[in-house]
C-alpha cells in the first residue's frame, strides 16, 4: 500500500498467535491503521501475503465481509452499530433466525442474544435500544457480535479512549476470557499502562516500517517509548544557537487552572515573549487539547487566561486571533485547508476574517501577500491560483503556516507542523520557528518527535492522560523527556 | 496555433454545462424555425413594436426569455449562496415570494379590500415592506438551519407550506387587485425595455459588486467547503450561513414584487408556484455542486435563463404549459446523473483504461 | 412494574405519546366547540378516515422512505397521475380491475426508477423525487388536461366500489326526523387500514423492515454489518411508490375524478404527518402508527376549520406548519441532548 510520495506500509511482518493479546503500537502515521485496513480488506495491498490458520491459500480480503468469513473481525473506536436498534438486533441484523413463514424469529434471537451477553458477563437488557447504553457497553456488543460470528482474530482499534477506568477493567475481563477461548486479539491503543496490564506481546511500527516485535517482559516502558518515537537525526542537531538572549521576562500567555471537561484537566502555564515551548506526550495525552483550550477551538470551561498581562475571555477562535494568536491544527485535512479554494485564498483567509467582511483587500494586495509567502516558504506550485488540494502535504502545510504568518501573530500554536512531511521541509519549518522566536514571537510547538522539539524548544511541557505532568527546561535531554512521557511504573 | 490547452480549459470550466445547454436550446429553436419556414435566425430577431398600452417596446423571443426568466434568475442568485454555504436548498422561496406579494398588495390596498384604484399607503412603503417580509422569512429559515442545526430542506419545509397560506390569510382569502399604474410599473416597461429585466440586471450587478468588494463570497465558499477549518481560521460560520438565508429571502421578496406587479394583483395560490424548483435547477445547471462549496454566480444566472429558454422553446414547439414539466424532469435527471459519483467513477476508470492502453 | 419497563420509555416513545395526546386534545376541542354541529358523532371521525384514506397509505410509504433518511416528494404528482389514468381509462371503457392493476404496475416501475437513482447512482433523494414530481405532474397533463369524472356510465363496477357503504353495528344516532343513521365507512378506509396493519407488521417482523431502520440509523454501520444498503434503498422507494399507487386508488375512490390540479401539496401533507408522528427526517426512527395519528391530526384540523365555516381556508396549512415547526424544534432539542450525553 503506498500513498503518493510516502509509503504507508513498507514490508512489515506481523504474526498473531492463537490465544494471545498483541499490542500494535506506533505514533500518528506509523502505519497501524493501514496494516489493519489491509487485514480487514478495506485497503488493498501491493506486495506480501496474509495467512490464516486452517486456510491453505494466502488470504486476500476485498471487503469487511470477506474478512469476517475468514474469521477476522474489527471493532472500531467509533462503533459501527446502529444506535436506534435494540442490543439483540445489533447482534443479529442481517442474519436473524427466521420463522416458518419468513418473518424474523424475535423470541429466538432475543434469547440467544441474552445468553451471549450473559456469557460475557455483561448485564444488559437486550431488548432495549443500544443508544440507552454507555459507549463501553456498545463496544462490548460490537465485540459480542464479532465473537458470535466465529471470529478467530479480533482487532480492537483504540477501544479504550472514551472509557473510564471501571469500564476499561470490564473490557479487559472480556478480552482475557476470549483469549482463554483461543481468540487472537490485536489491541491498538495509546495508553501504555493498559498495554502492560493486558498484553502478551508488542509490535512497534514507525513511519510505515517495522521497528520490532517484543515479548512484553523484554520491553520496559522507556524502551517502548524510544521505539515508538525514534532517535534524533544527527545531521540536524545544531539548529539551536543563542536562543536564550531573545527570551524576555514579559509574559505572553498565562493560564491558571484552564481546562475542558472530558478532554483536559485544569493546568497552569506561562509562556514568555520570544519563547519556544514544546509540548510532549503521546497521541491522546492531551497535548492538542491543551492548545485548543487556550485558542478557544474547544472553549475552556474552567480557569482564567491572561494575555499580555490582561485578563481575557476566549469564546471562539476569532477572539483568540484578535488577541494576536494563531493556531495550525494537527488535522490538516479536517481543520486546516479549505481544499477547493486557491492558494491565495487559503493564505488570505485568516487575515481577511480578522479584518472583517467589509474590508476586502484588493486583488493586488492579496497577490502581493500570497507571492511573498510563496517565495518566503518556497511553496512549490505552478501559480498562486492553483487549488490547494492539488498540492503535496508538505506544501499544504506551508500554505496554512503562511495563513498564520500573514496575520503577524504574537503567539503561534503549531500542532504537529511536520507530520507527513519530507525531511527537507521539516528542517525548513524548524528553522522558521527559531527565526520567529528571535523576532520576539512566542511559539507553542507540539510534536510526536522528541528530537525535533529538543532542537527547537527551550522548555518542554509533558502531558500524560489529559494532564500536565511535568515541565523540563534545564535538564532537557531525550532520555529525561522519554522518562517523563512514559511515566513511572505504578505500584 | 495550439488549440488543445484552450479546449482543455473549456472542458474544465464550470460554465461548460450551462453554455452547452443554452447552445443546444438555441439550435433546437433554429432547426424549428427553419422547418416551419420562419427564417433561420428569427429566434434572435429583436424588433420595435408599437403597442397601445405601453408605447414603443422591444419585441422578440430573446427579450421574452429575459423578461419571463427574471423571477427565476432572482431566486437563483439567493439560492446559489444558500446552496454554497449550507449544502442544502431553500425550498420555501416560491411560497415566500407569494407571501411577500400578498403582504405588499395588502398594505397597498388596505386589509380586506379586494380591488382598488387608489393606494392606501405610498407605493414605496408597500414595496419595501414586502421585500422586508422576504428578509424576515429568510432570517427564520436561517435561524433553523444555522442556529438549530436542522437540515436545510426540512427547515424550509415549514415556510414552504406555511408562507403561501399566511399570504392568503393576509389577503383575507381574496385575490387583491391593485389597479394603479404606478404598481404595475415593476412588471411592465421602462421605455422600450421590460422593467423586470432592468430590476434583475440591477440586482445581479449589486450582488456581483458585493461579492467583488467584500469578502462575503470567500467567507461563504470557505464555510461551505470546510466549516471546521473556517472556524479555526476565525470565521463565524453560523452567522455566515444565517446571512446567506437572509439574502436568499431578500431576493425572493424582490421576485415576489415583480411577479405580482406583472399581474397587478396578489394571487397567493399561483405566484411563485414551483419556482423554487426552477431556482434549484438553475443552480445545478450552472455547474454548481448541490453539496455546497465553490459557486459560480454567472453559471446560475445562465442556468436560470436556459431553463426559461427551454420552457419558451417547448411552448413554441406546441407543448402545453402543463406538459412541459415532463421534459424538465428528464433534463434534471440527466444533469444530476452525469454528476453522480458512481457515474463519474465509471467514466474516470474508462478514460484511465483508454490512456493506459494508449501508452502500452 | 415489569411491563412498564418493557415499554422502552425513551425520547421516541415520548414523541409518539405527545402525538396521540395531541390528537385526543384536538378532537376533544372539536367536540366541545362544535358538538352541536355533529362533531361528536362517530361519523365525523369516520369521515376524516374516508377523506384521508389515500393519505394514510401514502404516509405509510413516506415513513418507510424517511426511515432510510430519504424523502419522496413525487407522491402528490403520482396520485394525480393515478387518478387521471383511472378516470381516462375507465371513460375509454377499460374494465376497472385492469386499470387498477395498470396503476399499480406503473407505480412499481416508477418506484424502481427512483430507487435506482437514489440507491445505485447515489443522487440526493430530494432531487430525484423532485424530478419524479415534475415527471408525474407533466404526464398527468399529457394524458389529459381536462377535468375527467368517473361516472356510473364509465364504469359501473368502480362506481359501485366507490359508493359501497360498510355499515358499522354500533355508534349510530337518531337524527331530528327520527331516522336511525348507522355509521359507515367506505372501501378505501378498509384498504388503508389493511395497508397500515401490513406495513406495521413488516417494519417490526421482517428482515427488510429492520434493515430500513438499520440503514437510517447508520448507513456505514449497516454496510459493515453486511446489509446491501443500495438494494434496501431501492426497495424502500419501490415500496413508497407502490403504496402511493394504492393511496392514489383510495384517493380516486373518494374524488371520482382526475385533473391536473389534483393532490397539489399532498407530498407535504404526507411528510408533515410522518414528522408529527415522530418520524425523524434524519432517519432510523419512526413508526407508521405515529404517521397514522399524524394524518388524523391533519384531518382533524381541516375538519374543525371546515365545521367552523367562517375561518379562512388557509388555517389548516398554517396550523399544520406550526405543528411541524414545533415537532422539528423538539426533535432537534432531543438530538442535541443526546449528542451532549455522548460527547
Amino acid at each position: 500500500m503506498t500513498f503518493p510520495g510516502v509509503k504507508a506500509l513498507d514490508r512489515v511482518d506481523f504474526t498473531l498467535r492463537k490465544g494471545e493479546i498483541h499490542a500494535l503500537m506506533g505514533e500518528n502515521g506509523a502505519g497501524k491503521s493501514t496494516l489493519i485496513k489491509c487485514l480487514t480488506g478495506i485497503n488493498d495491498f501491493e506486495q506480501g501475503e496474509i495467512h490464516v490458520d486452517g486456510i491453505a491459500e494466502p488470504v486476500r480480503n476485498h471487503s469487511t465481509k470477506d474478512a469476517q468469513e475468514v474469521g477476522i473481525s474489527t471493532v472500531y473506536q467509533e462503533i459501527n452499530l446502529c444506535p436506534n436498534l435494540s442490543v439483540a438486533e445489533n447482534l443479529f441484523i442481517g442474519r436473524e433466525p427466521l420463522t416458518k413463514i419468513g418473518t424474523i424469529d424475535r423470541k429466538a434471537y432475543t434469547e440467544r442474544a441474552q445468553k451471549i451477553m450473559d456469557e460475557l458477563g455483561i448485564a444488559v437488557d437486550v431488548q432495549k435500544n443500544l443508544e440507552n447504553y454507555s459507549l463501553a457497553i456498545q463496544q462490548m456488543v460490537a465485540i459480542a457480535r464479532a465473537v458470535d460470528m466465529d471470529c478467530k482474530v479480533l482487532i480492537l482499534d483504540e477501544p479504550t479512549s472514551s472509557l473510564d477506568d471501571e469500564e476499561v477493567e470490564k473490557l479487559f475481563n472480556v478480552m482475557r476470557m476470549l483469549k482463554s477461548k483461543g481468540v487472537g486479539i490485536i489491541f491498538v491503543t495509546h495508553f501504555l499502562e493498559q498495554v502492560y496490564e493486558v498484553c502478551d506481546r508488542i509490535t512497534v511500527l514507525r513511519n510505515g516500517k517495522l521497528v520490532g516485535e517484543y515479548p512484553i517482559v523484554d520491553l520496559p516502558r522507556l524502551k517502548l517509548v524510544a521505539a515508538m518515537m525514534g532517535k534524533a537525526f544527527d545531521d540536524l542537531q545544531s539548529l539551536k544557537t543563542d536562543e536564550a538572549e531573545s527570551i524576555s521576562d514579559e509574559l505572553e500567555i498565562s493560564a491558571k487552572g484552564l481546562g475542558h471537561t472530558g478532554t483536559i484537566k485544569p493546568f497552569d502555564l506561562d509562556i514568555h515573549k520570544g519563547e519556544v515551548v514544546g509540548v510532549g506526550g503521546l497521541l491522546g495525552s492531551g497535548r492538542s487539547e491543551l492548545a485548543r483550550a487556550i485558542y478557544g477551538a474547544d472553549k475552556a470551561n474552567s480557569g482564567t487566561l491572561k494575555v499580555k498581562d490582561k485578563d481575557v475571555k476566549i469564546n471562539q477562535p476569532i477572539d483568540a486571533m484578535n488577541l494576536g494568536m494563531g493556531m495550525l491544527p494537527d488535522d490538516r485535512k479536517a481543520e486546516g485547508i479549505i481544499e477547493d479554494l486557491s492558494i491565495r485564498e487559503n493564505i488570505m483567509l485568516a487575515l481577511q476574517s480578522k479584518n472583517g467582511m467589509f474590508k476586502l483587500m484588493t486583488r493586488a494586495q492579496q497577490n502581493e501577500i500570497a507571492d511573498k509567502y510563496i517565495s518566503l516558504l518556497s511553496i512549490k506550485t505552478p501559480n498562486r491560483e492553483t487549488l490547494v488540494k492539488q498540492l503535496s502535504g508538505g506544501n499544504q502545510q506551508k500554505v496554512i503556516l503562511a495563513r498564520w504568518l500573514a496575520t503577524n501573530p504574537d503567539f503561534l500554536i503549531l500542532d504537529e507542523p511536520t507530520r507527513g512531511i519530507d525531511v527537507g521541509t521539516k528542517t525548513e519549518i524548524q528553522k522558521l520557528v527559531l527565526e520567529l522566536a528571535k523576532e520576539g514571537k512566542s511559539i507553542m510547538f507540539i510534536s510526536s518527535e522528541i528530537a525535533e522539539m529538543l532542537r527547537t524548544c527551550t522548555r518542554m511541557i509533558i502531558m500524560r492522560d489529559g494532564e500536565k505532568v511535568d515541565e523540563l527546561s534545564d535538564n532537557l535531554t531525550e532520555e529525561n523527556v522519554m522518562k517523563s512521557i512514559a511515566g513511572g511504573d505504578k505500584k | 496555433m495550439n488549440i488543445k490547452p484552450w479546449l482543455q480549459r473549456i472542458k474544465k470550466s464550470q460554465l461548460l454545462l450551462p453554455v452547452v445547454a443554452m447552445i443546444l436550446v438555441m439550435a433546437v429553436n433554429i432547426i424549428h424555425d427553419v422547418a416551419t419556414g420562419a427564417g433561420a435566425f428569427s429566434f434572435f430577431k429583436i424588433t420595435l413594436q408599437q403597442t397601445t398600452s405601453n408605447g414603443t417596446i422591444l419585441y422578440g423571443r430573446i427579450i421574452d426569455i429575459l423578461n419571463r426568466g427574471s423571477e427565476a434568475a432572482l431566486l437563483a442568485l439567493g439560492m446559489t449562496l444558500v446552496v454554497s454555504a449550507s449544502a442544502g436548498t431553500d425550498i420555501s422561496v416560491g411560497s415566500v415570494m407569494s407571501l411577500c406579494a400578498s403582504f405588499c398588495c395588502m398594505l397597498l390596498a388596505g386589509y380586506g379590500v379586494s380591488s382598488t384604484n387608489d393606494l392606501a399607503v405610498p407605493l414605496a412603503i408597500g414595496v419595501i415592506a414586502g421585500i422586508l417580509m422576504g428578509c424576515l422569512c429568510g432570517a427564520f429559515n436561517g435561524l433553523l438551519v444555522a442556529r438549530l442545526n436542522i437540515q436545510p430542506m426540512v427547515a424550509t419545509l415549514i415556510l414552504y407550506s406555511a408562507a403561501r397560506a399566511i399570504g392568503l390569510l393576509v389577503c383575507n382569502d381574496l385575490i387583491v387587485y391593485i389597479r394603479n399604474d404606478s404598481f404595475g410599473f415593476f412588471g411592465s416597461f421602462l421605455g422600450p425595455i421590460p422593467t423586470p429585466i432592468i430590476i434583475t440586471a440591477i440586482c445581479i450587478a449589486i450582488l456581483a459588486l458585493v461579492l467583488k468588494k467584500t469578502a462575503l463570497g470567500m467567507y461563504i465558499q470557505s464555510v461551505g467547503i470546510n466549516a471546521r477549518a473556517s472556524r479555526i481560521a476565525g470565521l463565524n460560520s453560523k452567522m455566515i450561513i444565517h446571512l446567506a438565508y437572509i439574502i436568499c429571502g431578500l431576493f425572493a421578496g424582490i421576485a415576489g414584487i415583480v411577479a405580482s406587479s406583472r399581474i397587478t394583483s396578489a394571487d397567493s395560490n399561483n405566484i411563485g408556484l414551483y419556482l423554487e424548483m426552477d431556482a434549484i435547477l438553475a443552480v445545478a445547471l450552472g455547474g454548481n455542486s448541490l453539496g455546497g462549496g465553490k459557486f459560480s454566480l454567472a453559471g446560475s444566472i445562465i442556468g436560470a435563463y436556459t431553463i426559461q429558454a427551454i420552457t419558451t422553446t417547448l411552448y413554441a414547439l406546441g407543448v402545453s404549459t402543463n406538459q412541459a414539466p415532463v421534459f424538465k424532469a428528464i433534463i434534471v435527471i440527466l444533469i444530476v446523473a452525469i454528476q453522480a459519483p458512481p457515474v463519474k467513477a465509471y467514466m474516470r476508470k474508462r478514460s484511465l483504461n483508454k490512456t493506459s492502453k494508449g501508452v502500452a | 412494574m415489569n411491563k412498564l419497563k418493557k415499554l422502552n420509555l425513551n425520547s421516541h416513545t415520548i414523541l409518539l405519546l405527545i402525538t396521540i395526546v395531541l390528537f385526543a386534545v384536538l378532537y376533544c376541542l372539536g367536540c366541545v366547540l362544535y358538538g352541536r354541529k355533529g362533531f361528536t358523532h362517530l361519523q365525523t371521525f369516520l369521515n376524516i378516515l374516508i377523506t384521508n384514506a389515500g393519505l394514510i397509505c401514502i404516509a405509510c410509504g413516506m415513513t418507510c422512505v424517511m426511515l432510510t433518511a430519504g424523502i419522496d416528494i413525487s407522491v402528490g404528482g403520482l396520485v394525480a397521475m393515478d387518478c387521471m389514468m383511472l378516470a381516462v381509462g375507465m371513460n375509454k371503457g377499460i374494465p376497472a380491475p385492469v386499470m387498477v392493476l395498470l396503476v399499480i404496475i406503473t407505480g412499481l416501475v416508477f418506484g424502481l426508477m427512483q430507487g435506482f437513482f437514489v440507491g445505485y447512482l447515489q443522487i440526493q433523494p430530494f432531487i430525484v423525487s423532485m424530478a419524479g414530481m415534475f415527471f408525474t405532474r407533466g404526464m398527468t397533463a399529457v394524458i389529459s388536461t381536462d377535468q375527467v369524472s368517473i361516472t356510473k356510465e364509465s364504469s359501473s363496477l368502480y362506481y359501485a366500489w366507490a359508493n359501497y357503504k360498510l355499515r358499522l353495528p354500533f355508534g349510530g344516532y337518531v337524527n331530528n326526523k327520527g331516522v336511525y343513521n348507522a355509521p359507515y365507512i367506505r372501501i378505501n378506509v378498509v384498504i388503508a387500514l389493511i395497508v397500515l396493519a401490513v406495513i406495521f407488521f413488516m417494519l417490526r417482523h421482517t428482515r427488510f423492515g429492520r434493515s430500513l431502520y438499520a440503514v437510517g440509523g447508520n448507513e456505514q454501520s449497516a454496510a459493515m454489518m453486511g446489509l446491501n444498503v443500495k438494494s434496501v434503498k431501492l426497495r424502500a422507494y419501490v415500496l413508497s411508490s407502490f403504496l402511493c399507487s394504492i393511496g392514489g386508488i383510495c384517493f380516486s375512490l373518494n374524488t371520482m375524478s382526475g385533473s391536473v390540479q389534483q393532490a397539489l401539496g399532498l407530498e407535504m401533507d404526507a411528510i408533515s404527518s410522518a414528522v408529527i408522528g415522530g418520524t425523524l427526517l434524519t432517519g432510523g426512527v419512526g413508526n407508521v402508527i405515529g404517521s397514522f395519528f399524524g394524518v388524523l391530526i391533519n384531518g382533524t384540523i381541516s375538519s374543525i376549520v371546515k365545521t367552523n365555516g367562517k375561518l379562512a381556508s388557509s388555517w389548516p396549512n398554517i396550523l399544520t406548519a406550526a405543528l411541524l415547526f414545533l415537532f422539528i424544534v423538539v426533535q432537534s432539542i432531543f438530538a442535541a441532548i443526546r449528542n451532549k450525553k455522548y460527547h
